[in-house]
Formats: structure tokens, C-alpha cells, sequence
């Protein structure tokens, strides 16, 4: 975009209560994730920290990047911390506690904090109702140990615990539908997003913080580091994982999925892989297989966003109501 | 004026709980701890009691939630017992050094395997690194004083420290008792609105939690231990202003017969209550005997403990909980290491019993003190005796 500078002030705000100085890795995606996850909300939010590379790389005392309220404890309770600030808030607001009003609290993770060892705090969060958002910044491994695999891991990565070898092409399950478990809890809202695309994520952000309920947001972070690729390529990567269909961007409101960007024809996945050192010793076998999964998981997407798009025309009572809580 | 009525140990604690108001109650269901927040969610639910209870869906979770919430300045009670507080153990870590005042209650039980429900104490030895005040309730009303102590000591400037209100496992959480429950105008009284410093807040931000380099970490570490050392004195003059306005006085050892006594029996948790009953039959039999109990497992209470049995030549450690493969006891190890550089002092024998709800009786308890004199007369090699097991 041309006059960048002088247009985009209008768009976003200036200021980041995410602030630069951290420790993050040259290209982090996931710290440009973050911030402009940020900068979509205001200054009311309480911001819990799991253990992760966000965490370290942005609070190694005595510095903090953070210009919020914000509380880290462990590894996988993210969710569980968040609940007892929502109801440490509601509990002492009802009793007349001057507090400031119309506070938010947003749980972020990563995504070994979200879909492996926090799922089950995050699943109880969920299911009891509180009012946050949960967000998981997805780089598709244990990153701040080193690169070891975890659920999220896309089919075939190499990671230093599913490392490529004789009897092994690396990882060999395929990644844990994490939005879809969250769908699955009937919370009112559920949304993927990545920072090649900055105001769809933004948009997203706000969406989920501003929505009564529990709300959870994917974000796909490209990190480098861990991915072998080149650290000008971050944003390309996060655009080819959504070009290829390989990450798809969607919300989930109230039940209803809608898509949110309209790909005529998918890239092909190699476009997408060639570029990451972790997929660089993919056969060919082992790469069709994945073109035809994300084929099939992309279809099953659009045809969810098809019918639901469709009973939402027919439907008389309308979508589903944000649990009362 | 308050009423002494007889009603079950935990549904008078969980009543004592609702007098201090708590903010915040988060909880996950395990025997034999269940009682106490089954009523709590009762109150709850008949809007008897005006807070949010979080019906978590596991004991890590259950301390997670208490963390957030009392990082908010909100007041918040847990409870648990055995397995619960091994699972939330991580959590439980992370409490004190945070300056977090949260208050819970353990129902004292074994921890598996095999499988037991009862009592003994190897679920609160497990947390005793944790830097929680650990408070022991030998009897119902002592749960109920010492809940509403422990929001007032926890909360304190002074301390800012999570505190455990220990309670035995069925041998009280079960029994009905006869208690006093104090009125409401009166807690309100004794007990100020919890003002956390530094809570979570927009207006005001604050980082909680940061990562700790090696630069740092020993003084953080530092200071926590200064802080639990020094939160004794505010304990004392806590249970002194209770005692002046309810009239029931604690301190960390409390005496029985002990003063002048040749042999003492040292006990923690509700067994001492038949322990001494046992006392007072072999004092009247004309034995210099007596019994010292604790009623505070973090922080020690060195000074207090030496005073106690100043006069005795034999100290009786009875112990429910073993440390496989090291000392025996963890109370006797403690209580060893509080002498060990004291020129006047007791010969001390480690008993280890009431393991799993093992029942110690009257006469166990003559039979142990009398063991007891017999091994320290005779000198034995044996770290510690185990009481009354098949072999």
C-alpha cells in the first residue's frame, strides 16, 4: 500500500500494549500474532500467560512487554487461571467492589499448552460458560523446548522428537482439530486466523473478546526457528497455508460457520512445503497424501459453512443463543 | 450470643467459611473433603451465601482457579484431601511465592497406592515444601476458629501467604462434635475485607509471574523463606486477638500434663484427643507423663517445641506418615533436627502408626508410651518403630 503510514492510523491504533523490546527470534510470527491481537482490543483486558515462548521471551524479569494486567502461573491451566479471574471479578462486582468496568480476560497458549497438556482446562473453562477468550497462537510445536512434536504438529513434519529417519517420515499422525473441539463445546464463538492476514485476525480478536461466553480464537504463527524457512517468508508462509487450504479461514458464530476469505482454486500444498525445511524430505507419496487430506478436511469445511449457511436461511428460530451466564 | 450445637466437622467449617464471605470458591469433589464443599455449593445455591462457586473439573484446575481469583483480590477457599492435593501439587507450588492468600481446607487421607480412603498424613507431607502456612485442627472447633484465622493471618500485610487448615479424614470431617459457631457481627468484626496490594487490575497493571533468571531467583527465594519465617509472630498475636474475642486461645504446641513430665507424647491431628485420654490414666496411675500437640506444620515452631519439653529426659514423636527409605517419621525427623544442637535435650523416639485409618486406641497409646521408655532406656538401632503392624 502506498502512504502506508498515513493510512493505516486509521485502521489501528498507534499504541501496543503489547510492546516491542522482547527476547522473541528474529521473524517470530507468533510475537507479530500477538501483537496485533493487541492492538485489536483496548486497555481493559487481563491477559493470562501458559508457559511458552510468549512467556519467556516477554517477561524475563524485570522487564515485560506487557502494558496490561497480566498473570502467568504454569504450563497447562491457562483456562483454569482465566476462569477464577472471571469469577473473582463477577463475584466481586455483584458486592460493590470498586473495580473498572466491562473488564475482558483473554488465556493465551501455545499450541502444546492448548491441545495437549491445557485441553482438559480449557474443555472444563469452556463447558462451565465463563466469560473469556481463549487464544492459541499454533506454531505447531513445542517450540520453546526446542522443536519436539505435539498435536498440533502438521502430518510429516520433522520435529526433533519425530524426527525423519530410516523407519520414520517424520510426524506420523495428522494435526488435532483443536476449532473443532472447541465447536464441539457449543461455545458462542470459534475462529481460526494467522498474521498474514492482519485484519481478518484483528477482526476475529475483537469479535471473540467482545462476544458474552467463552470465546476461542486459532491463530497459525509461522515460526521460523522451528520450521527452517526463511525468516522474510513469514508472512508468504502464513498466506500459503491458507491458499493451499492447508489452514482455512473460517468463524464459527453461534453454530453457524462462515468462511472468511473466498479461494476459487487451492494452491497446490507443495507450494507451501518446499518452503520449510521440516517437509524437505517428504516423498512424493507421503506429500499426495497430504494433498488429498487437506482436500477432504477443506471440502468438509465448506460444505459445514453450506449448510449451515443454508438452515440459517430456512431456520425460524435463528441461531443459538450465548449461554446465560 | 453464639450456640453450641452439634452439628458434622465439615459442615461447621463450610459454615465457618461462609462467615468469613468469601469471594471466590472453587472445587472438585473427593472423600473425604466432600462434605465441606457440598454445603458450601448449598449455601450457594440458596443464595445463603453470596459468592461464585466454581465447579472446576479437577483438582489442578481447582488450585489454578484459586490463583486467578485471589490474583483479583478476591477471597477464596479450596478444599481438598489425598490424591486432590498430589494432583493440584504443582499448583499448590506456585501459591506462596505469588503472595496469593488463598485458604484451604485438607481433609487429611492416605495417598494410593493401594487404594485408601482414611486417614493418616502423607498427603500433607507431600505439600510441606509448598511455603503454605500449614495449620493442624485436632477438633471441630478448632476447623471453625481456625478457618476464620486463617483469611485474617493469610491476608495479613505482614504475610500475604496461602494457608492449609489440616483436619483428619473421617476421624473429624465425619463426626459431629459439639461447636460454637461464632456470629456473623462478630467475624465481621475480627475479620477485615481481604485488600490485596497489587491485584489484577486495568486501571493499575501489574505483572504477576515473570520468568526468573539465575540472577533473581535466589533472592525471590529468599525472600519467600524470611516471609514464612517471619509470618509466626503475626500467627501468635492473630490467635491472641482471637483469643480475646471468642475466648479460645491456640498456640503452635499446645501442652497437656507436659509441664514437669519425664516422658512426653508428641501428637498432631484429631489422635490426639485419644492420646489423651490414655494421658490422664497413666497420670493417674502416678506416671510422670504429659502430651505436647502441634497445631502448626509450617512454619516450625522451634522455640515453641524446645520450651515444651524443657523438663522431659524421653520425647514420644508418634508420626502418620513414613519417608520410605530415609528417617521414618517426617514429624520425628523435624523434631530430631530441632534438638540436634541443643545441649539440654530429650532422647527422642520415632513411632510411626495410624497409617491408611489404622485406629490407634486408649491402650495403644499406654502400650506406645510404654515401648517408648522401654527402646530409650535400652537404646535402640532402629530408626523408627512401626506400631502395631503384622510382620
Amino acid at each position: 500500500m502506498e502512504n502506508y503510514a498515513v493510512y493505516v492510523p486509521r485502521l489501528v491504533k498507534k499504541e501496543d500494549n503489547f510492546a516491542p523490546g522482547h527476547r522473541a527470534c528474529i521473524g517470530c510470527g507468533e510475537a507479530l500474532a500477538m501483537r496485533q491481537a493487541f492492538k485489536a482490543l483496548d486497555n481493559n483486558v487481563i491477559v493470562v500467560n501458559a508457559t511458552g515462548c510468549m512467556e519467556i521471551f516477554a517477561s524475563q524479569f524485570p522487564l515485560t512487554s506487557w502494558q496490561l494486567p497480566w498473570i502467568h502461573t504454569l504450563f497447562e491451566n491457562a483456562a483454569a487461571v482465566a476462569s477464577g479471574v472471571e469469577a473473582g471479578y463477577k463475584a466481586m462486582k455483584r458486592k460493590g467492589v470498586p473495580l473498572p468496568e466491562n473488564t475482558k480476560i483473554v488465556a493465551i497458549g501455545g499450541d502444546g499448552a492448548t491441545s495437549d497438556i491445557g485441553l482438559q482446562a480449557i474443555s472444563g473453562a469452556m463447558e462451565r460458560g465463563h466469560d473469556f477468550t481463549y487464544i492459541c497462537f499454533d506454531n505447531e510445536a513445542y517450540m520453546n523446548t526446542g522443536n519436539q512434536r505435539s498435536s498440533a504438529t502438521p502430518f510429516g513434519a520433522m520435529t526433533t522428537t519425530s524426527p525423519m529417519g530410516k523407519k520414520s517420515f517424520g510426524q506420523f499422525s495428522w494435526k488435532k482439530n483443536m476449532p473443532e473441539i472447541a465447536v464441539a463445546h457449543n461455545i458462542p464463538y470459534v475462529a481460526t486466523a494467522t498474521h498474514g492476514y492482519p485484519f481478518d485476525l484483528m477482526a476475529k480478536v475483537r469479535k471473540a473478546v467482545d462476544t458474552p461466553g467463552p470465546a476461542y480464537v486459532h491463530i497459525l504463527a509461522v515460526c521460523p526457528t522451528g520450521w527452517g524457512s526463511a525468516t522474510d517468508t513469514v508472512i508468504r508462509q502464513s498466506r500459503l497455508a491458507v491458499q493451499t487450504g492447508i489452514f482455512p479461514l473460517y468463524e464459527v458464530e453461534n453454530g453457524v460457520y462462515k468462511m472468511s476469505i473466498d479461494l476459487p482454486k487451492l494452491r497446490p500444498v507443495t507450494d507451501y512445503l518446499k518452503i520449510q525445511r521440516r517437509f524437505r524430505h517428504l516423498s512424493d507419496d507421503i506429500i499426495a497424501q497430504i494433498q488429498a487430506r487437506v482436500k477432504l478436511e477443506y471440502q468438509k469445511i465448506l460444505e459445514k459453512a453450506d449448510v449451515t449457511k443454508r438452515a440459517k436461511g430456512k431456520s425460524k428460530t435463528g441461531p443459538r443463543k450465548a449461554p446465560a451466564r | 450470643m453464639a450456640t453450641r450445637v452439634g452439628v458434622e466437622v465439615s459442615i461447621a467449617l463450610a459454615d465457618a467459611v461462609k462467615l468469613a464471605n468469601p469471594d471466590v470458591i472453587a472445587a472438585y469433589p473427593i472423600t473425604p473433603q466432600t462434605h465441606i464443599v457440598e454445603h458450601l455449593a448449598e449455601l450457594v445455591a440458596n443464595g445463603e451465601l453470596d459468592a461464585e462457586y466454581i465447579p472446576v473439573e479437577s483438582e489442578h484446575s481447582a488450585m489454578s482457579a484459586c490463583l486467578g481469583s485471589s490474583a483479583t483480590g478476591a477471597r477464596t477457599f479450596t478444599a481438598t484431601a489425598s490424591q486432590g492435593l498430589a494432583l493440584m501439587n504443582e499448583v499448590v507450588y506456585v501459591a506462596a511465592p505469588m503472595r496469593l492468600p488463598i485458604v484451604m481446607a485438607v481433609a487429611n487421607r492416605a495417598l494410593s497406592a493401594p487404594l485408601s480412603i482414611w486417614c493418616d498424613h502423607s498427603d500433607m507431607m507431600s505439600v510441606r515444601d509448598t511455603g503454605w502456612i500449614q495449620i493442624i485442627a485436632e477438633n471441630g472447633q478448632q476447623c471453625v476458629d481456625n478457618i476464620i484465622c486463617a483469611f485474617r493471618i493469610g491476608e495479613d500485610k505482614r504475610v500475604l501467604l496461602p494457608v492449609m487448615v489440616h483436619l483428619d479424614g473421617f476421624n473429624l470431617t465425619h463426626v459431629i462434635e459439639p461447636i460454637e459457631l461464632p456470629e456473623q457481627s462478630e467475624v465481621d468484626k475480627f475479620l477485615p475485607p481481604c485488600k490485596f496490594p497489587l491485584p489484577l487490575n486495568p486501571d493499575k497493571p501489574v505483572a504477576m509471574g515473570d520468568f526468573a533468571p539465575p540472577i533473581i531467583f535466589t533472592e525471590t527465594k529468599w525472600a519467600q523463606e524470611m516471609n514464612i519465617r517471619s509470618s509466626k509472630k503475626v500467627i501468635l498475636e492473630i490467635w491472641n486477638k482471637y483469643y480475646k474475642a471468642f475466648g479460645r486461645k491456640y498456640s503452635p504446641v499446645e501442652k497437656y500434663h507436659s509441664d514437669g513430665a519425664k516422658v512426653v507424647l508428641m501428637t498432631m491431628g484429631a489422635i490426639g484427643e485419644t492420646a489423651s485420654v490414655a494421658i490422664d490414666e497413666m497420670v493417674a496411675e502416678g506416671q510422670s507423663v504429659g502430651q505436647i500437640r502441634l497445631r502448626l506444620w509450617r512454619p516450625f515452631p522451634f522455640e515453641e517445641l524446645r520450651e515444651s519439653v524443657k523438663d522431659a529426659d524421653v520425647l514420644i514423636v508418634l508420626d502418620r506418615a513414613i519417608s520410605y527409605g530415609g528417617p521414618g517419621g517426617p514429624l520425628a525427623s523435624e523434631v530430631k533436627a530441632a534438638f540436634y544442637d541443643q545441649v539440654k535435650k530429650p532422647k527422642i523416639i520415632s513411632f510411626v502408626g495410624g497409617l491408611g485409618g489404622r485406629d490407634i486406641t486408649v491402650a495403644g497409646f499406654k502400650d506406645i508410651v510404654k515401648k517408648g521408655i522401654e527402646i530409650a532406656k535400652s537404646g535402640s538401632k532402629k530408626e523408627y518403630e512401626i506400631y502395631g503392624v503384622r510382620e
